[in-house]
């Protein structure tokens, strides 16, 4: 857009170069194949298949089908009398990552969770060990408009974090409203927002912000204006959630903030969004299901503060039965390692279908971090990310056996030591211990030493 | 006129509440032709008449008379309420609003602390929970060394005093060398001081007991009244005597070695809750023969070096050892996950057998009411549910639920909240 004028031909060589020496950086994304036979194949997108064999190669599913054969050197599992599943995908989550909340400004789409990876997280282990593949690691809700998110593969064994990125999954960015920002901000800080009022107004002025900012560079790049404005990422990442480039993932809780965003995203013209926690979501289903929007939800979490008290565990099968597409999410280390239990919890909080259930965490929240053409399903051609389950994955004795990503085992459940660590100093003694049964991994990370004195709850 | 409509509105009013608020019913009920998960007793295919809140009878056949209600339940199956020995149910009410929390009194030392007297029986999240099976809880204080007094409540009822199932518990927490959390910066050696000083806070408590206990049975056999007002010590002295049971919280495997140390040499009668590292040293514990409420099962695991399924296989592990093990949640609002902790029990090892005693009759025996509560047996008091299946298993249903012999309705916020907004009315405009 910027192309007729010498300052950008400059930043777009530039650009080049940065993008080479990636290139030349960039480690090769390790891939294998491997042959999964004669399971129960729940293909989400086509129905179940019995005493069928999927087949990776090259980290891609080539074929599903019966009496595959395995290329040479290929892993064989036998999955006689086990579910074989698409990876599990978790749509909201801080697992991964080394620091959750920039909660030193209420507007802060400059920052990326993506500059924090931490490939050697434990937390990415236990998801594995979950049959969760792929999480979205989030910015906090510290912020009404935090910082962009990453979409990560669980690359478990790798130490670059670029390679724990999933390749070409579309940006995404953290929103929050209500209690959080208003507490961190108002209640903390003594600046806006305090209310629910201040929050869309704080909307508002950023988006015609950016409306402003896009409008100088065109008038620049069109050689109306002489002089280029100032470059400013902030409002360029603006500009590129207004332009459609970056997908909304906002914290949300009530009917009436979700109403008021999407009336402001009607108001700019902007289409993308998942509105995650969504507790109050239920309420409102005709119209998330009208604008399009998607909801992305806890099975069950309720009342650890006052926006969720009027909640229902029946949110996830009313939305669902509204026609929005829903996710169910982790937000938590302890809860990624049991998503499937938590989608069956639709089953007694709804009567969901199985599919519809196990949509809830594979094809949906593909959709919700616009990588539905690569994962979330068994088809070929998609990625080869598969969870084997002894027993149905949607009962409650359901044990993950096999968690593989891009044909590569990541976990496999005839391989675990009792003591997990991969070096040990015969001096060193064992790792802490940590008494807190409550998990701290939340929405509000990093905030809590920072501005909140308490130790609640905080999601 | 205006008297008719004020009237009418009355009716009206009347009606509508009529309609949203239903009330528990009490009397004469009968089960039957049930398939009967006794627990204590095998599984069997036969009645079970429910009269005066207790099991009247359990036969092959029963004849019903008149008055009683015939519940048909063909292809259905009754289980005993389940237990759960760890939440703050009625004491908690909205997690981030400390004004609605009331389980952890400021104080230290203060076993006199009665949870009872602050379970609030309107209390939302109590119908929540008993609608999945759930009907009794343990309801626990927590803060200090000695936070309070527990108390075992029925979910139903309209005072704490009905809601009481007649067993309380000094809580107390044992001195932790353990990490408290993430945000916890203390060094190894501060973590090491700070239990140090603990321990001896509470030798020192031990010694002043000592002391009271001597002054206290000396009046009392000398028929005299003592005149100071101690309700610290008053509270504790059951304890002390070994009359009563003291529920230890623990979790650190030095730390479960340490009070099984404590508890030996001052002669107590102990119950460990939590015990997250009770895996570590099962054997001991059974040793000990101290019963544990294990839990959370679904917690994460205590240290980076642990396996990750290490809390899953805990409560399996220390069944198999010999521990008599129930089940806590260490939940307020989501007490109904209950039957899945014990789920997850279950496929880690212990066996659904095993694990539906855990949240039942062993409960039950550990809170000393092994006659009154816990299984589907003649004469003991009417806490049970009616399920098409497996009630560890989501897609299962309750269908029927008594606490105390009375019917209760299947209603809590979270139904009404769908019932209503399932197929919205005024549905979508603009």
């Amino acid at each position: 857009m910027r192309t007729k004028n010498i300052i950008t031909n400059i930043k777009a060589i530039y650009t080049m170069l940065l993008c080479c020496i990636a290139f030349l950086g960039q480690a090769q994304i390790e891939k294998a194949s491997v042959l999964i036979k004669n399971g129960t194949v729940i293909t989400i997108t086509d129905g179940d298949k019995e005493n069928t064999d999927v087949l990776i190669r090259d980290g891609k599913i080539q074929s599903i089908g019966k009496g595959l054969k395995a290329p040479n050197g290929a892993k064989v599992i036998d999955a006689d009398g086990m579910f074989v599943m698409p990876g599990i995908i978790d749509a909201h989550s801080h697992i991964g990552i080394d620091a959750v909340n920039e909660a030193t400004n209420v507007i802060s789409p400059e920052v990326a969770t993506g500059d924090a990876i931490n490939p050697f997280a434990m937390t990415l282990y236990r998801a594995l060990a979950g049959g969760v593949t792929i999480s979205h690691a989030m910015h906090g809700s510290a912020n009404a408009i935090g910082g962009q998110c990453e979409t990560i593969k669980h690359r478990f064994g790798t130490m670059d974090p670029e390679e724990m990125k999933m390749e070409g999954a579309p940006r995404t960015i953290k929103f929050a409203l209500g209690e959080n920002p208003m507490r961190v901000h108002g209640e903390g800080r003594n600046i806006a927002p305090r209310t629910r009022m201040g929050i869309e107004q704080l909307f508002r002025s950023s988006f015609a912000e950016a409306q402003n900012y896009t409008q100088l560079w065109n008038e620049y790049n069109s050689g109306k204006t002489k002089t280029p404005p100032a470059y400013d990422l902030r409002l360029e990442t603006l500009a590129d959630i207004m332009a459609g480039e970056i997908l909304i993932h906002c914290h949300s809780y009530r009917a009436d903030e979700i109403l008021m965003l999407m009336n402001v995203l009607e108001d700019y013209g902007v289409k993308n969004i998942t509105f995650q926690h969504c507790n109050e979501g239920f309420k409102v289903a005709p119209e998330l299901a009208a604008f399009g929007a998607h909801a992305s939800v806890f099975s069950d979490w309720w009342a650890y503060k006052f926006e969720v008290y009027y909640s229902t565990a029946y949110n996830a099968a009313i939305l669902m039965k509204n026609g929005v597409v829903t996710s169910i999410n982790s937000d938590d280390r302890q809860l990624i390692r049991h998503l499937y239990h938590e989608a069956a919890k639709s089953q007694r909080y709804g009567d969901l279908s199985d599919n519809d259930a196990l949509k809830l965490i594979t094809i949906n929240p593909a959709i919700q971090l616009g990588i539905e053409k690569r994962v979330g399903s068994i088809e070929t051609g998609k990625d080869g990310d598969i969870v084997v389950f002894k027993n149905h994955p949607l009962s409650i004795y359901a044990v993950p056996q096999y968690t593989i990503v891009d044909g590569i085992v990541r976990f496999d459940i005839n391989e675990q030591p009792d003591d997990m660590r991969i070096d040990i100093d015969p001096k060193e003694a064992m790792p802490s211990f940590y008494e807190d049964v409550h998990d701290h991994d939340k929405c509000l990370q990093d905030v809590q030493d920072f501005l909140l004195h308490k130790h609640s709850h905080q999601h | 006129m205006r008297i008719i409509i004020t009237s009418f509105a009355f009716f009206v009013v009347g009606l509508l509440s009529a309609q949203q608020v239903e009330k528990p019913v009490n009397g004469s009920f009968l089960l039957d032709n049930a398939t009967l998960v006794t627990v204590t007793n095998g599984t069997m295919t036969g009645d079970l008449l429910i009269q005066d809140g207790r099991i009247a009878e359990i036969e092959e056949s029963i004849s019903p008379d008149p008055e009683t209600t015939v519940i048909d339940c063909q292809g259905k199956f009754v289980y005993p309420g389940f237990i759960d020995g760890n939440t703050h149910l009625g004491l908690g009410e909205i997690g981030a609003v400390s004004l609605t929390q009331d389980y952890n009194e400021l104080g230290s030392f203060i076993p006199h602390m009665q949870a009872l007297t602050a379970v609030n029986p309107s209390s939302v999240n109590i119908p929540v929970t008993r609608v999945e099976g759930v009907t009794t809880a343990l309801a626990v204080p927590t803060g200090g060394r000695f936070p309070g007094t527990a108390a075992l409540i029925n979910l139903h009822g309209y005072t704490p005093e009905q809601m009481s199932a007649g067993f309380k518990a000094v809580i107390m927490n044992f001195p932790s060398s353990g990490k408290r959390g993430r945000w916890d910066r203390r060094s190894e050696e501060d973590i090491k001081k700070d239990a140090e000083k603990a321990t001896k806070e509470i030798d020192d408590i031990w010694e002043k007991a000592k002391l009271y206990h001597t002054i206290d049975s000396t009046s009392q056999a000398q028929g005299k009244k003592r005149i100071d007002y101690n309700p610290q010590m008053d509270a504790l002295m059951p304890v002390f005597r070994g009359e009563a049971s003291l529920i230890i919280n623990v979790n650190k495997k030095n730390d479960i070695l340490n009070a099984i140390k404590w508890v030996e040499t001052n002669k107590i009668k102990a119950i460990f809750m939590s015990v997250a590292e009770g895996w570590r040293v099962a054997d001991e514990i059974a040793k000990a023969g101290i019963p544990c409420i294990v839990g959370p099962i679904m917690r994460y695991p205590s240290r980076d070096s642990d396996r990750y399924d290490a809390p899953y296989k805990n409560p399996g592990i220390l069944s198999k050892a010999g521990v008599k093990v129930c089940i806590g949640t260490n939940e307020t609002e989501n007490v109904r996950n209950l039957p899945y902790n014990a789920g997850f029990a279950a496929t880690y090892g212990m066996g659904t057998e095993e694990a539906l005693k855990a949240v039942t009759i062993n409960a039950a025996e550990i809170f000393g009411l092994g006659k009154e509560l816990g299984s589907l047996e003649k004469g003991k008091i009417a806490n049970l549910f009616v399920s098409d299946g497996d009630p560890f298993e989501t897609k299962t249903n309750i269908l029927q639920l008594f606490i105390n012999g009375w019917n209760i309705p299947l209603e809590s916020r979270h139904t009404l909240l769908y019932n209503e907004f399932l197929k919205r009315d005024p549905g979508l405009s603009k």
